[in-house]
């Protein structure tokens, strides 16, 4: 074979060819991955949420509009999902970076314990969404025989018991962001005790020789260099926040429409295999709406990263 | 500001748990640096030099010793009372910042009653910059600046607060050749135009004693030796000063002095020594040092010649040689008969030094009576 290669003129083409038909045989296993899973799924999404009554079984629909959409967002249902989703996102991507961002400077600045503290803070992202919610339970469902350790404490110190799991709204939500917050906080923290570390010492030692204070040094230094992986975690938090379900689930059960508590995900679950289900025109409509949400808001980040976010 | 170091010495804990071992970076270091100098700190890497710097500095505590900057102590000072300004080898300018923010930063961290207003922070800003004539990029960003202009705003940066010692960490390292040679001139200049005492740091010797009014040596976190550059050029104390001063570097030779003379090999090359000079010793002759000679002292067996236009660097070898090769530097006017297989030098006196073999130690000869056999 090499001394072909060598040998003829024609056989370099040849090869030539062979090696770009070689790059796209290297691309070719995730190119249809992406294509089947991915691309053809999302167009084919797309086009069932203008199809009226498509029926999976029967492959058949009786017209084409808009009417799927209509529906959606007349639905109370959804509308309760699409409120409860902008309350969390809004709630838990700010609290959960802002409190990740301050565990990590804690964690960078101490050095006594660093490991443990740094394994202890990483545990829940090992650990089971279900299990956590478990946990969860425990402390926060009242039962017959007790009011769960939260409200022990809220006794303890003089205050009514509250019924997290069952009871009011602002309750649930609370329970909610306390849980999502709590769920992606390891994988922030991991991150930005990463991104602190990458940070050059001798900027700080530059810094200090300017008598710069604490918190100057924070806000003018170490903040604007760690920027972009903030922003990085903003953008993930927001589209994982966008997309949450499994922790509703987790916390109140599979009947989240009756709680009040549902997600626009589990919108799209619900109206696709719920007990309500079988409707996969309205449930394309809610994805495609979801979808057109998380992008929005993806783009107005990023406009405003290329204002705010150095180099 | 005149800055004395007594018996400073800064010791690290080993990076071995079981050994436990400290490595001593500065090894008992005195020595004043007069007002308004600019002092040279020279050595090979890892000689603590660095370190030093950043014990003046109060980056790092001295394990014992005591710093002062005139009459004060100021060994338990942090870094921003010592009134110092220091440029680190990267510059560590701060990338998000232009480079008028960038020079206005320590000037912004004041506060009561030393804040200045902005006007008086721009202006003071300006006045730095213009120093190292950068005034024309003070709206742009590090990144869009060259080494050397980096570098100036690196220095206009720690001039700005009007430091009464100015301290530099291998300034030079990061840039080319011929900009290096542009800069060090640049560093003297801003230095005598501010009169403020300057210490850098450098493993160039090149480097040291071309700008330095003072250089200090330094070995494995010991002084070797302070003075004048052409000072410690042409008297080194010890060996390894002699080996680590000059380009090319000094030919040094297994020498033994008998009855007074000293040997290479068989040959005796000068004469001059007392009666108590140890008998093994290492002879270290500068490369201009050697005069060429038909009848000289020292043979060596010529291997090449070098001709660099101003003068002719003669190769050779020799047995008693350290080096692997004899290097001599000669005017263009002396001829070299190719014809032969060996050269003949005679030593310059002035030039040779004498070491024992085993402490490395100068050993002093009479020059006068000295010279060429």
């Amino acid at each position: 074979m090499k001394k072909d290669k060598e040998g003829s003129v024609s056989g370099t083409t040849m090869w030539k060819k062979f090696g770009s038909l070689k790059a796209w045989l290297y691309l070719l296993p995730a190119i249809l991955f992406l294509g089947i899973f991915m691309i053809y799924p999302l167009v084919d999404v797309f086009i069932y949420s203008f199809e009226e009554g498509y029926n999976s079984a029967s492959q058949t629909y009786f017209g084409t509009g808009f009417y799927n959409y209509s529906y959606v967002l007349h639905d109370p249902y959804f509308l309760q999902a699409v409120k409860n989703t902008f309350v969390l996102v809004l709630i838990t991507v700010p609290l959960s970076t802002g409190i990740a961002l301050l565990i990590s400077v804690g964690l960078h600045s101490i050095t006594p314990f660093r490991n443990f503290l740094q394994t202890v803070y990483f545990l829940p992202y090992v650990t089971n969404t279900l299990a956590i919610g478990l946990v969860f339970m425990i402390l926060f469902k009242k039962t017959a025989y007790s009011d769960g350790l939260i409200n022990l404490l809220i006794n303890w110190f003089g205050g009514a018991s509250v019924d997290f799991i069952a009871g009011p709204y602002w309750a649930k939500m609370f329970v909610l962001c306390f849980y999502t917050i709590w769920v992606v906080m390891p994988f922030k923290i991991l991150i930005l005790t990463g991104a602190l570390s990458s940070v050059n010492q001798e900027y700080y030692n530059a810094a200090r020789v300017d008598g710069t204070s604490k918190l100057r040094t924070f806000l003018r230094i170490t903040l604007p260099m760690i920027s972009p992986m903030i922003f990085y975690l903003i953008i993930t938090g927001f589209i994982g926040a966008f997309k949450a379900y499994s922790d509703a689930v987790a916390l109140f059960g599979t009947d989240l429409n009756a709680a009040g508590m549902n997600t626009i995900v589990g919108y799209v679950y619900d109206m696709l295999y719920g007990d309500s289900g079988g409707y996969p025109s309205y449930a394309s409509a809610a994805a495609i709406l979801l979808f057109t949400i998380v992008l929005t808001i993806t783009c107005i980040n990023l406009l405003v990263s290329r204002k705010k976010v150095h180099y | 500001m005149e800055v004395i170091l007594q018996n400073l010495t800064k010791k690290f804990p080993g990076r071995d748990r079981k050994k436990k071992k400290e490595v001593i970076a500065v090894n008992n270091f005195s020595f004043s640096i007069p007002d308004g100098k600019l002092i040279g700190l020279l050595g090979p890497s890892g000689c603590g030099k660095s370190t030093t710097l950043n014990l003046i500095s109060g980056l790092l505590k001295p394990t014992s010793g005591r710093i002062f900057f005139g009459e004060d102590d100021v060994t338990d000072l942090p870094p921003e009372h010592r009134g110092i300004g220091l440029v680190f080898q990267n510059y560590a300018l701060y990338p998000h910042l232009t480079v008028m923010q960038n020079i206005l930063f320590p000037l912004q961290n004041l506060k009561g009653r030393d804040r200045l207003s902005k006007a008086e922070m721009a202006e003071k800003a300006r006045e730095a910059a213009g120093l190292v004539q950068i005034e024309e990029l003070l709206d742009r960003k590090p990144g869009e600046l060259s080494g050397g202009q980096q570098q100036r705003v690196a220095i206009a940066r720690a001039l700005v607060k009007r430091p009464k010692v100015l301290l530099l960490d291998e300034p030079l390292s990061n840039l080319d050749a011929r900009l290096r040679l542009q800069t060090r001139e640049e560093i003297r200049r801003i230095q005598r135009e501010t009169g403020i005492t300057t210490i850098f740091v450098t493993h160039d010797q090149e480097e040291a004693m071309s700008i330095s009014d003072m250089i200090i040596v330094m070995k494995e976190g010991i002084v070797q030796q302070i003075g004048r550059p052409q000072e410690v050029y042409d008297n080194p104390a010890n060996l390894f000063v002699a080996r680590f001063l000059g380009t090319p570097p000094v030919n040094v030779f297994d020498g033994k002095i008998r009855d007074g003379r000293l040997y290479i090999g068989e040959e005796a090359v000068l004469n001059g020594f007392s009666k108590d000079s140890p008998s093994d010793v290492c002879a270290a002759v500068r490369p201009e040092g050697f005069r060429l000679c038909e009848n000289g002292a020292l043979g060596c067996e010529l291997r090449g010649v070098e001709v660099m236009g101003r003068d002719i660097s003669v190769v050779s070898g020799n047995k008693f040689s350290q080096n692997p090769q004899v290097r001599a530097i000669i005017s263009t006017e002396q001829q070299i008969d190719f014809e032969n297989s060996t050269v003949r030098f005679d030593l310059i006196p002035r030039k040779v030094f004498v070491f024992h073999r085993e402490t490395e130690e100068r050993i002093c000869f009479e020059v006068s009576t000295g010279g060429s056999l």
